[in-house]
């Protein structure tokens, strides 16, 4: 089975290049637009790369089938979340998104973590997506039409627009800012990322995050890009809390999986930033952002999940000597939370680099000194780790890590120092 | 005129916030797993109502189209909710919600 799902892949991957270009309209339903396939060569790629660190997870299961099922329907529906021409299309790829990803964190089915996980997930979607839905009500009320160029016609053709339209943008940021675990929407993501599978956890940082951002920006910057007055201040507020709040009680964790949570939800932030920002940098920056952080993060998870598994804790301190026993797991942990942190020569740097060049760009200053400060404040918690790795001693014995996993860390290691210095290959593409 | 237009578009939409407020509160302070449930499955019919009223009144089916995909996908959601439900009764005896409360900070 494991084989064919990879091999489905690259397929996948090499069919939707050749969509490059070609702008297909399916229905009015789905838009294969150079977005849409750019943002879906990065699911891919991303998938993949999550498949081989979960091979593990797959074996341990006695019924393997179902969660690759599981696994390729979340797929599906962060394809159609990237690629969504119809607000009917947005609701079934966020619920097909969803859905698979609640049976998922549940799937430590003994371990009681794991079922709060999947139970709190599965409130805090449904719940967000119950806002989203009375969004989408408000707007096709007030416009007549599900259809983002409906909606978009129906706003900028002169004739007044009912009041209720701007309620309905403000239900569906509402909706939107849970799904990307933008505060103060975001107190679920900790206690899920937490409390789910660590291979769970990796697929939800990453993917669905990077679907769900995709999604938001979609909706954001094109259809209600010119009610902008309505959203911008909320924007604006909720990505410097994002930036803060993430930042900052990233600091206080000593589980080293919950911290990467807070640091994801820090993650959210900055994205916001390009989202806000609205200008021609931003569609770049966000797939940049979104590539660069989730090939780190699969990274800093799968090294999490061995350490974990090997020594029954997560906390900082079961880092320590890592630098020692395993030299090669410590320097792939070192260069992906270093781009993580955004530190030159890494992907990260770039990719902080053009979200703020776009929020720069502008004119949010204000915005660019909190990304700033708070990314100086990520730096502290990332190196927490790394300084555990190679300046403190313990005497636990070196770890074994399978081929696959070690070449997957070096290729990593190696595609984050490439998008480092190459940024361009992807930059440009929008 | 259709027997639903007989009531105006203001009072649809009040009733329909009034009971989506009935369900975000619902989903916000009760403590029983079933009945924050319950109080999903209210927030997402006021928005199958609001869509019905604003489908008739702009004469226009895609609104009602739309209803039977939220209503099957809540069907799905509440199908899997039911079995995580079980799956966490299973381990705790308990469908209070407080009983969940491993994960804090």
């Amino acid at each position: 089975m494991y084989p064919i799902v990879l091999l489905g892949l690259i397929t996948t991957f090499v069919l939707n290049i050749f969509d490059w270009d070609t702008n297909k309209l399916y229905f009015k339903m789905v838009q294969f637009d150079n977005y849409a396939v750019a943002f879906t060569a990065v699911i891919i790629v991303i998938a993949f790369l999550w498949f081989i660190m979960a091979e593990g997870f797959f074996k341990e299961e006695s019924n393997q089938t179902d969660y690759f099922a599981l696994v390729l329907f979340s797929l599906v529906g962060a394809v159609i979340m990237v690629s969504y021409s119809n607000m009917a299309m947005l609701f079934l790829g966020i619920e097909i998104l969803s859905i698979p990803m609640y049976i998922l964190a549940g799937s430590n089915k003994t371990d009681i973590s794991s079922n709060e996980a999947a139970f709190k997930y599965l409130i805090m979607g449904a719940f967000a997506t119950g806002f989203l839905l009375f969004g989408i009500a408000l707007i096709y009320g007030a416009t007549g039409s599900f259809d983002l160029s409906g909606i978009a016609a129906a706003v900028t053709n002169g004739r007044a627009i009912s009041s209720i339209f701007y309620v309905g943008v403000l239900l569906m940021l509402v909706g939107m800012a849970f799904k990307v675990s933008a505060a103060p929407f975001h107190f679920w993501a900790p206690d899920v990322y937490q409390g789910a599978p660590t291979v769970i956890t990796a697929f939800m940082a990453t993917i669905v995050k990077t679907a769900a951002f995709a999604a938001f920006l979609r909706l954001f910057s094109a259809t209600f890009m010119s009610v902008s007055g309505t959203w911008m201040h909320v924007v604006w507020i909720m990505a410097a809390l994002t930036l803060l709040v993430g930042n900052i009680t990233a600091v206080m964790q000593s589980s080293t999986k919950r911290m990467l949570a807070y640091s994801s939800v820090a993650h959210a932030g900055y994205m916001l930033l390009a989202l806000l920002a609205g200008n021609s940098y931003s569609n770049n920056a966000i797939l940049f952002y979104a590539a660069a952080y989730s090939v780190g993060s699969i990274a800093t998870f799968s090294i999490v999940n061995m350490i974990t598994k090997s020594k029954g804790t997560d906390t900082v301190d079961s880092f320590n000597g890592l630098g020692k026993s395993n030299p090669l797991l410590a320097v792939v942990m070192t260069i992906a939370l270093l781009s993580l942190a955004g530190i030159p020569p890494t992907a990260g740097f770039f990719a902080k680099y053009y979200i703020f060049t776009s929020a720069f760009v502008a004119g949010n200053v204000a915005l660019v000194l909190i990304a700033i400060i708070a990314s100086l404040i990520g730096v502290y918690y990332y190196f927490r780790i790394i300084i555990a790795m190679f300046f403190k001693h313990s005497s636990d014995e070196t770890i074994a890590v399978e081929s696959n996993h070690k070449l997957l860390l070096i290729v990593i290691a190696i595609a984050i120092i490439a998008l480092g210095l190459m940024p361009d290959c992807i930059i440009s593409l929008l | 005129m259709s027997a639903i237009q007989v009531v105006p578009i203001e009072w649809y939409l009040l009733l329909c916030t009034v009971l989506f407020t009935i369900g975000v509160l619902g989903v916000l302070f009760r403590r029983n797993a079933i009945i924050i449930f319950m109080s999903i499955e209210i927030m997402l019919n006021a928005v199958n109502l609001l869509l019905v009223a604003f489908s008739s009144y702009l004469s226009d089916s895609k609104g009602q189209v739309f209803v039977f995909f939220i209503m099957a996908v809540a069907a799905a959601e509440v199908a899997v909710g039911l079995a995580i439900l079980m799956m966490v009764y299973r381990n705790t005896k308990s469908s209070d919600i407080d009983m969940l409360n491993k994960l804090k900070w």
